[in-house]
């Protein structure tokens, strides 16, 4: 990659949510923002090998996709100058006070997030407005095709501006929900790309985890009080540091106990530790995401995976319990149990469970794993079974197989 | 910027007395903080009627214009500056009259 390239590849890392935000601020419309954004970054693309490249990317890209803005707004207005009217008026709002959080980013965030779209909507609109992803990339991601994908944006925008969804960061007496409902969006990109599914995609797509961790580092130097904030990204980093581990070369998936702890990045779980020492430190009752992020921060302090602290990994399911009292954290908090008390203390558990989880495969993989270590090789196999019609992810589907195809026939 | 609050209804029984008595409170309190614009209650979808005047004579259709076990029972027309604003008050609107609300925006 050339100087330049890479300089526009940096650029748009960089600055793409804040062009988008500043636009948006000042056009009071997001379309005219995004698409003003993709010009300005297509003429940086066409003029900086010739030119250079700026001194100051960002303001230099501010100014281009501002001209933009205005041409387009030219345009259309000699179509309809009513629109241009409604405009004007929307401009001469005085700008409002934003207190702590001065970043225009973080209103763009919470418009794209808005409780009032579909949570698929949001995590599209968040992709492509604040992630600067191309309609294509997001419509990859996720298995659907360009045009729906594309429609599905052009609704979403249609909507904040027929509805007048705001663009402000929320009250503090709304923040805490706000933001929990922006969390749950980067949590489930980072979750599509950490166990993507479908047959045909790879096993984990590094892209979404990547995009993912960067809007919640976003997101946490915006809100750096926020615990949840703090947590979810803890979590992120100590899941991510062992992404290469946890596929083997030939595809399939290898399970905690098994994996090569040498593999995980020492930089990435020595920041996620930080992360969840400093939030213990803030004495501030923990929520989801931090408690989560505590449970992996226990995993990953480990050398061996008999170092393992199971009964502080119980304790901290029990806490989790008390606040997500949801099947699947019952069924992960039997699976640490299993390793404290033994598998047919954890069967017990799990097999409660069955009404609500039948259908999730990790249910399914998580009893067949009891019953083979209780030799009840039988069973285990038509759990097996069911856990691999369950399975969307190709490197678990992989690894469940092999583990029912080594029980012994009965 | 004004919204259409529908009021969905999905159940068998008519509003109760109670729930009428909410409805006054939160009308009033609409009233008092300026978002009120126009409310009403409607009859039930059997004694609509449908019109046709786009041929050559009116036709009228005894009956709703889709039969449906949801319904709209009411509506609110309200003035909010956002849809924050107006999601918050149509929050307040579906616990008063204890129906699902339908929050549309004017053009």
């Amino acid at each position: 990659m050339s100087d330049v390239d890479a300089a526009v590849t940096r650029a748009h890392r960089g600055e793409w949510a804040r062009v988008v935000a500043a636009l948006t601020r000042r056009f009071g419309d997001l379309d005219i923002a995004e698409e003003a954004a993709a010009e300005a970054f297509a003429t940086a693309v066409e003029r900086w090998p010739a030119d250079g490249v700026p001194p100051n990317p960002g303001a230099w890209l501010t100014t281009t996709a501002n001209r933009k803005a205005i041409d387009r707004i030219r345009r259309e207005s000699k179509r309809d100058d009513k629109q241009k009217e409604a405009r004007l008026l929307y401009d001469e709002d005085p700008p409002e006070p934003l207190g702590a959080i001065d970043d225009e980013r973080l209103r763009l965030i919470f418009t794209c997030c808005h409780p009032a779209l579909a949570m698929e909507t949001r995590v599209a609109l968040t992709l492509r407005m604040v992630g600067g992803l191309t309609v294509a990339e997001i419509a990859r991601a996720f298995l659907v095709q360009e045009p729906a994908m594309g429609r599905r944006i052009t609704r979403a925008k249609d909507k904040i501006k027929a509805a007048r969804i705001p663009y402000r960061v929320p009250s503090a007496e709304d923040l805490p929900s706000r933001v929990s409902g922006v969390l749950a969006v980067l949590f489930l990109v980072f979750n599509e790309g950490y166990l993507a599914s479908g047959p045909d995609t790879d096993p984990v797509r590094q892209d979404l985890t990547a995009e993912a961790i960067r809007l919640t580092r976003v997101i946490r130097a915006l809100l750096p009080d926020d615990g949840e904030v703090a947590g979810l990204l803890a979590l992120m980093l100590l899941t991510e540091a062992r992404r290469t581990a946890r596929v083997s070369a030939g595809g399939e998936l290898v399970t905690l106990d098994e994996q090569d702890r040498g593999a995980w990045d020492a930089s990435l779980i020595a920041e996620g530790h930080r992360l969840v020492r400093e939030r213990l430190a803030a004495g501030v009752a923990p929520g989801r995401y931090q408690l989560l992020a505590a449970i992996n921060a226990v995993h990953t302090y480990a050398r061996d995976i008999r170092d393992t602290d199971w009964s502080q990994i119980v304790a901290l399911y029990d806490q989790l319990a008390r606040i997500d009292p949801s099947p699947i954290v019952a069924l992960n908090r039997a699976i640490a149990v299993a390793e404290l008390d033994g598998p047919d203390v954890a069967l017990a558990a799990v097999e409660r469970l069955e009404d609500r989880l039948a259908g999730y495969h990790a249910y399914h993989a998580t009893r067949a794993d009891l019953l083979r270590r209780l030799g009840r090789s039988q069973q285990a196999r038509a759990a097996y079974d069911q856990a691999i019609a369950l399975a969307g992810n190709t490197a678990e589907t992989a690894y469940l197989s092999r583990r029912r195809d080594q029980l012994g026939r009965s | 910027m004004q919204y259409l609050f529908s009021v969905i209804h999905d159940a068998d029984t008519l509003a109760t007395d109670e729930e009428m008595a909410a409805i006054d409170v939160f009308n009033d309190k609409l009233v008092a903080e300026g978002h009120w614009v126009f409310a009403g209650g409607l009859g039930a979808p059997t004694t609509a009627t449908v019109i046709d005047n786009r041929g050559a004579d009116a036709l009228f259709t005894d009956g709703p214009f889709v039969e449906s076990k949801e319904y709209l029972a009411g509506f609110w027309i309200i003035e909010a500056d956002d849809l924050d604003v107006a999601l918050k008050i149509a929050a307040e609107g579906s616990k008063a009259c204890n129906r699902k609300v339908e929050v549309r925006p004017f053009l």
